[in-house]
């Protein structure tokens, strides 16, 4: 270490040092922020298309986390994001719901369940696929151990609870949606 | 050739998981499959050698009661380069390894190497060192990713092989992971430890 | 009603430790004697609490505000480093004892990802339970709290744990912290009992 540890020297080294540092991040985000952007809604929109059918344009709304999609101004149906509890911590689905109130598809944003049992809701086809096309008018929305019509995840009751739950919620959201248009 | 031991030094001598005992969080958190395991080194690997790098540069003109702040800076600064060049062209591999590369900062491995090696030695010799340093705790972090994916998804890679996918789960939850590493170390320290 | 779910998920459902895995190191340097762990675990207690509210106002007064959250991880690791320089020298000035119980320890958890890792948690991860899904300070002063109560229970646990091993005689490649990190493991399993509990 050459440099003596005065004052002058400590301050003038770490000064130019976090200059120098976030002069570099920042021009690392101006960079990096057109990307990051576009990962983000590629993310966004390969979610929505996954639970909606073919779309051309889509709009968020923030206050009731929902989006609205439209193919040249016909309107296509909602993806309404929908949180609840799982097993082992939050339960974020994207929920398709088309304009007469039929799931179209449904599709896991963020989940902490337990790997090989509550997290297969992401990867059984038996479970996912009961969500295609699920009418809340013809069927319950509960799990077969509480009358319902959902068949649960073998051995991941309450994760099979849960995601029945966000599912009912984005129907709420969906039907407060109509509501609120049809008082309009 | 002394830069090139260097290298392999790090890779078993100095093995930083291993011997060392050094970046146990990274290792026990981010090694649920070979993949994942693999990319955490690999982020560990990138900033190493540059935070090497640039502590060997510019160790000779701190001063020496405020070198430690100045390295955590010149860290910090790499790791945030990195979450957001990751952010950008790998966001899937940025959730999934999630806290875990912000947390590449309090990493002992890279605070250490620049403590114990960079600020002695030249900028081409740290960087040797930072990559055989990185590499060792990158093949670590593989081998148990990998031993914990056979055991409990029964895959290799993502590539499974047992047919469905009921492996022994407990692998990949938190027990496993110390389980795993721990008969990993006993075997590591009855067979490569000698040499 | 939230504040309950915080603590009890924060000790025992998502142990920081068993199931975190943050702030290993220390966990596994410093648990050969009771005493030792149980001083680390104050330390790292009152480090975590206060390094939690002062990295919560400075992300919500300073760092969103301007749009600059991509420097969290930087400004958040800069204001550890200087408070627990900064807790160190108050210590010694006002409580000469509190400082020689817990004064060793202080320097090692700068580097305890522990305390970066609740720092990083309260401001970015969601929690279900709570409406809205983010903290507020006072939950998320609690939350920190328990989290650190999670540590020094595990490092309790298991510093009793180690004291008994080093009476026994297991065979040589085992010896040391291959052991202890087995032993570790089994705790952990224990602790996935609790899994589930907080709905």
């Amino acid at each position: 270490m050459a440099v003596k540890s005065n004052l002058t020297n400590m301050v003038t080294v770490l000064g130019l040092t976090c200059l120098l540092c976030s002069a570099i991040l920042g021009g690392a985000y101006v960079l990096t922020k057109e990307p990051i952007d576009k990962a983000a809604a590629e993310k966004t929109n390969q979610a929505i298309s996954q639970v909606l059918p073919h779309f051309t344009e889509v709009e968020y709304n923030e206050e009731g986390r929902y989006y609205t999609a439209k193919d040249a101004d016909a309107l296509v149906g909602y993806a309404i994001e929908s949180t609840t509890v799982g097993f082992g911590g939050a339960l974020s689905l994207i929920v398709g719901v088309t304009p007469d109130g039929v799931v179209y598809n449904t599709s896991v944003l963020s989940h902490s369940e337990t790997p090989g049992l509550g997290a297969k809701c992401t990867t059984d086809q038996k479970f996912m696929s009961q969500w295609k096309g699920f009418n809340p008018a013809v069927k319950k929305l509960s799990v077969t151990k509480d009358g319902g019509d959902v068949d649960a995840i073998t051995a991941s009751t309450i994760t099979s609870r849960a995601y029945a739950l966000a599912v009912e919620n984005a129907l709420n959201t969906f039907n407060k949606i109509q509501g609120g248009q049809d008082n309009e | 050739m002394s830069k090139f031991k260097l290298i392999t030094d790090g890779l078993v001598k100095n093995n930083p998981t291993f011997v060392l005992l050094l970046g146990m969080c990274p290792t026990l958190a981010t090694t649920t499959s070979a993949i994942n395991g693999l990319s955490m080194g690999l982020a560990t690997l990138f900033v190493l050698v540059l935070s090497n790098m640039a502590i060997s540069a510019i160790a000779p003109v701190v001063p020496d009661k405020v070198h430690i702040p100045v390295y955590i800076v010149v860290i910090a600064t790499f790791v945030t380069l990195l979450q957001l060049l990751m952010q950008a062209y790998t966001p899937a591999m940025y959730e999934t390894l999630g806290l875990f590369i912000p947390l590449i900062v309090v990493n002992c491995i890279v605070l250490g190497r620049a403590e114990a090696f960079a600020n002695k030695h030249g900028v081409l010799e740290s960087a040797c060192d930072g990559l055989g340093v990185g590499l060792g705790f990158t093949c670590s972090l593989t081998v148990l990713g990998l031993v914990r994916e056979i055991l409990g998804s029964g895959s290799v890679f993502g590539y499974n092989f047992i047919g469905g996918n009921d492996g022994m789960l407990a692998f990949v939850m938190a027990p496993g992971a110390f389980l795993c590493l721990g008969y990993l170390m006993v075997l590591f320290n009855k067979y490569l430890k000698k040499n | 009603m939230e504040y309950f779910l915080i603590i009890i998920s924060a000790i025992f459902v998502n142990n920081i430790v068993l199931a975190q895995f943050l702030g290993i190191c220390p966990f596994l340097g410093v648990s050969n004697k009771l005493s030792t762990a149980s001083g680390m675990s104050m330390a790292v207690c009152f480090v975590i609490t206060l390094a939690t509210l002062v990295t919560y106002l400075i992300n919500k007064y300073l760092l969103i505000p301007f749009g600059i959250t991509f420097l969290q991880t930087i400004a958040f690791i800069l204001v550890i480093a200087a408070l627990v320089q900064m807790v160190e020298i108050v210590l010694k000035k006002v409580s000469p004892s509190l400082y020689q119980a817990l004064g060793i320890f202080l320097p090692l958890i700068t580097t305890n990802c522990a305390v970066l890792g609740v720092a990083i948690n309260v401001v970015t991860k969601e929690f279900a339970f709570v409406p809205g899904g983010m903290l507020n300070l006072g939950q998320a002063l609690v939350y920190a709290f328990a989290t650190s109560l999670g540590y020094g229970l595990a490092m309790v646990i298991f510093a009793g744990i180690r004291e008994h091993l080093a009476l026994n005689d297991v065979p040589k490649a085992f010896k040391g912290v291959p052991i202890a990190i087995i032993s570790v493991g089994i705790l952990a399993l224990a602790f996935m009992g609790f899994s589930g509990m907080v709905k």
